[in-house]
């Protein structure tokens, strides 16, 4: 079946990303979302790379690069000053990491919910701080290597559950989108852009480089990702109302954890311990998706 | 109109006089009634802004830099701690050149708690970029505030007012207050060109390698040097149009026309004690001139050469310490002077730290300490119980 995305394209060639980036790749198909009017505010994240130095931009929007922990704040201030001149129609984009949204971030985000600012912020997740060379994150899943998590202590805890924490806040619209499904990504966006209130999109961007795998299979890692239920894709509106929008396949989590050098010290047993990880996980948004 | 304000809501209404149109805030005792009496007068659609009330003073100062980003004027008030939690962001405004003005209410840093007047909080910001200017009253809270923002929007600069804890955060003083198309006239709408729009896009603080990262840092400094030429021409502005100007020094001399042997230095609300303390040392016989010192960022260099280089002695009273070294006023001035052939014997006394009461006594007796034998030092104690 073709792919139908929307032709335009804004962000130009010659930005500064990583061979197979999954957050280049997330940022194209944000763009082709979100149409001409918008204005992005990025937090410290590999895309404040990305986006190229001084003095030159990749993208055909304008940016405004800030400090690590300011996604929310900085999103809601440029917010208010556009309603002010009475531009209501721009939409205010904050284009975070996952360090920046998952963990240095998030006391700003959840400000930013909290009074419902009308704003969308996006989580590229690469689960871990790849711009400083792939320290743990609150978003690294278990039993992953990180520089800060290394083979002989991999990460002993689970990844922090951002979908359900910002549903707690009974936000319009939060939802999962991953770079291997275009068209799902792109119909989030546009359907982010069309409510008011704070919408959250966690889209799933593997790192080649961190993830310690081939560049060129990055956007099947992102697919493996969801066909295995570690990252499903689903909605969530009004913080309540679930509604998942593929049904995957449930292939065992060892044909996606195999493939990656991050994980390739993990036991047997260390992978039954994540698949039942996953299993309970997909059991719960499945009942959560019933009651809604 | 002459109204009786207290000092917190002098700065309110004088950001409903400056048509601000974001503010966003974090309380902490003693900025409250502040942002308090602006969330009323935006609720109220006295005044037509948007008041984000956020998380923290990091995400305050984050928000006002989103909203001046997007060419609004815009601000916030803050103290203390809630300061200390802004510093990555103030260098960052100052950095992106927004004019972002804010109230900072000089209150002590903990541990202990302590809530009252102290100024090492404000002088700890002292290398971000950010214009500091001082008040000694309420009139001068209100007036400053919109001299802050023709000043900050003229040389592309943050600016903060800063006034004392209590002193004058929650002092009543009668205040003339200036009328608003007379405010329009001397500050109108900030108009900046260059900001973010959809329809002229732009990146805006991204990477600068050392290939460019010196010369944004050498033109903050040239706009630094500008903000001193710029404050006194606005402040003489100021003065045509509503009869009040304060200078960036002013001295206040024992007698008029005439030169007394010691200068005191003083900023804040103390120069008002100080202004009682000279008339009572009149009558004792003893002359002591006193300098106010108002513009601490950028530093008048010069003026403090040309206002103090004359004096034998030179007394510097500072309400705040940096550790290791002494009181932080006492040290920007001794290294002014030290360009001057001839330098005055400088006395830098601590006093008043944490709220600790500057009284008239407290500066006649460093007054008789700077006559007396004691040698001039590094650092001098004044109201010390140990």
């Amino acid at each position: 079946m073709p792919i139908e995305l929307p032709v335009h394209e804004r962000m130009y060639s010659g930005h500064l990303a990583c061979p197979g980036c999954g957050a280049a790749i997330a940022m194209r198909f944000l763009l082709k979302g979100l149409g001409e009017k918008a204005v992005l505010s990025i937090p410290a994240c590999c895309w404040s790379i990305i986006g190229g130095p001084f003095p030159y931009t990749a993208l055909q929007v304008p940016v405004l690069h800030t400090a690590f922990e300011t996604g929310g704040a900085v999103a809601s201030g440029i917010r208010a000053a556009l309603d002010a001149r009475g531009d209501t129609e721009t939409q205010v984009v904050t284009w975070a990491g996952d360090g920046g949204t998952f963990d240095i971030g998030l006391q700003s985000l959840s400000g930013a919910a909290e009074r419902n600012e009308n704003i969308l912020y996006v989580c590229y997740d690469n689960e871990a701080y790849m711009n400083t060379g792939v320290q743990s994150s609150g978003a690294t899943p278990t039993g992953a290597w990180t520089t800060t998590t290394p083979t002989g202590s991999p990460k002993p805890t689970r990844k922090k559950d951002i979908m359900q924490i910002m549903a707690a806040h009974r936000i319009p619209y939060a939802a999962t989108a991953s770079i291997a499904y275009p068209e799902d990504m792109v119909r989030k966006v546009q359907k982010a852009v069309s409510l008011k209130g704070t919408k959250f999109l966690h889209v799933y961007a593997p790192c080649p480089t961190g993830w310690k795998v081939p560049s060129e299979i990055s956007v099947k890692l992102a697919r493996l990702a969801v066909q295995t239920r570690i990252f499903p894709l689903y909605e969530v509106e009004e913080g309540v109302r679930y509604t998942i929008n593929l049904e995957p396949v449930g292939y065992l989590v060892d044909e996606y954890y195999r493939t990656q050098g991050r994980f390739k010290h993990l036991t047997r047993e260390d992978l039954d311990r994540i698949q039942a990880q996953v299993d309970e996980s997909w059991d719960r948004l499945k009942a959560l998706a019933r009651i809604g | 109109m002459r109204r009786v304000l207290e000092g917190s809501h002098a700065v309110s209404h004088a950001v409903e006089l400056a048509r601000v149109k974001v503010i966003s805030a974090y309380p902490i005792t003693p900025q409250t009634h502040i942002v308090e009496r602006l969330a009323e007068l935006v609720a109220d659609g006295v005044l037509d802004a948007r008041f984000i009330r956020v998380e923290s003073e990091h995400s305050a100062m984050a928000a006002v830099i989103g909203a001046a980003s997007a060419g609004a004027r815009s601000f916030t008030a803050s103290s203390s701690h809630g300061l200390a939690l802004m510093h990555e962001m103030l260098h960052w405004a100052a950095g992106a050149r927004l004019p972002v003005v804010m109230a900072e209410v000089n209150r002590a840093m903990g541990p202990g708690w302590n809530i009252w007047a102290d100024q090492t909080d404000s002088l700890s910001q002292r290398d971000t970029g950010w214009i500091q200017l001082y008040c000694e009253d309420v009139q001068e809270v209100l007036d400053t505030i919109l001299i802050a923002y023709k000043l900050a929007e003229r040389v592309s600069l943050p600016a903060m007012v800063v006034l004392d804890a209590f002193f004058l955060s929650h002092t009543y003083e009668p205040v003339e207050v200036p009328e608003q198309d007379e405010v329009d006239a001397f500050l109108p709408a900030w108009e900046p060109t260059e900001i973010l729009d959809p329809a002229d896009p732009h990146a805006f603080n991204q990477l600068a390698s050392p290939e460019y990262y010196m010369e944004f840092r050498y033109k903050i400094q040239q706009a630094m040097e500008d903000a001193l030429r710029a404050h006194d021409e606005i402040d003489a502005e100021f003065g045509r149009r509503f009869g009040r100007s304060y200078g960036a020094v002013h001295r206040i001399p024992c007698r008029e026309g005439e030169r007394a042997p010691l200068a005191l230095v003083t900023t804040g609300s103390v120069t008002g004690t100080a202004r009682v303390a000279q008339a009572a040392l009149r009558q004792k016989g003893i002359g002591v001139d006193v300098v106010k010192l108002k513009l601490f960022r950028p530093f008048p260099h010069e003026e403090i050469r040309r206002v103090l280089g004359p004096y034998d002695r030179v007394i510097v009273l500072d309400r705040n310490i940096s550790f290791g070294s002494g009181g932080i006023f006492a040290s920007e001035i001794r290294a002014a002077l030290a360009l001057r052939g001839e330098q005055p014997a400088v006395y830098p006394f601590v006093a008043g730290l944490g709220g600790r009461d500057i009284t008239p006594q407290t500066i006649e007796s460093v007054v008789a300490r700077a006559l007396g034998d004691e040698p001039p030092s590094d650092i001098l104690w004044e109201g010390l119980k140990l």
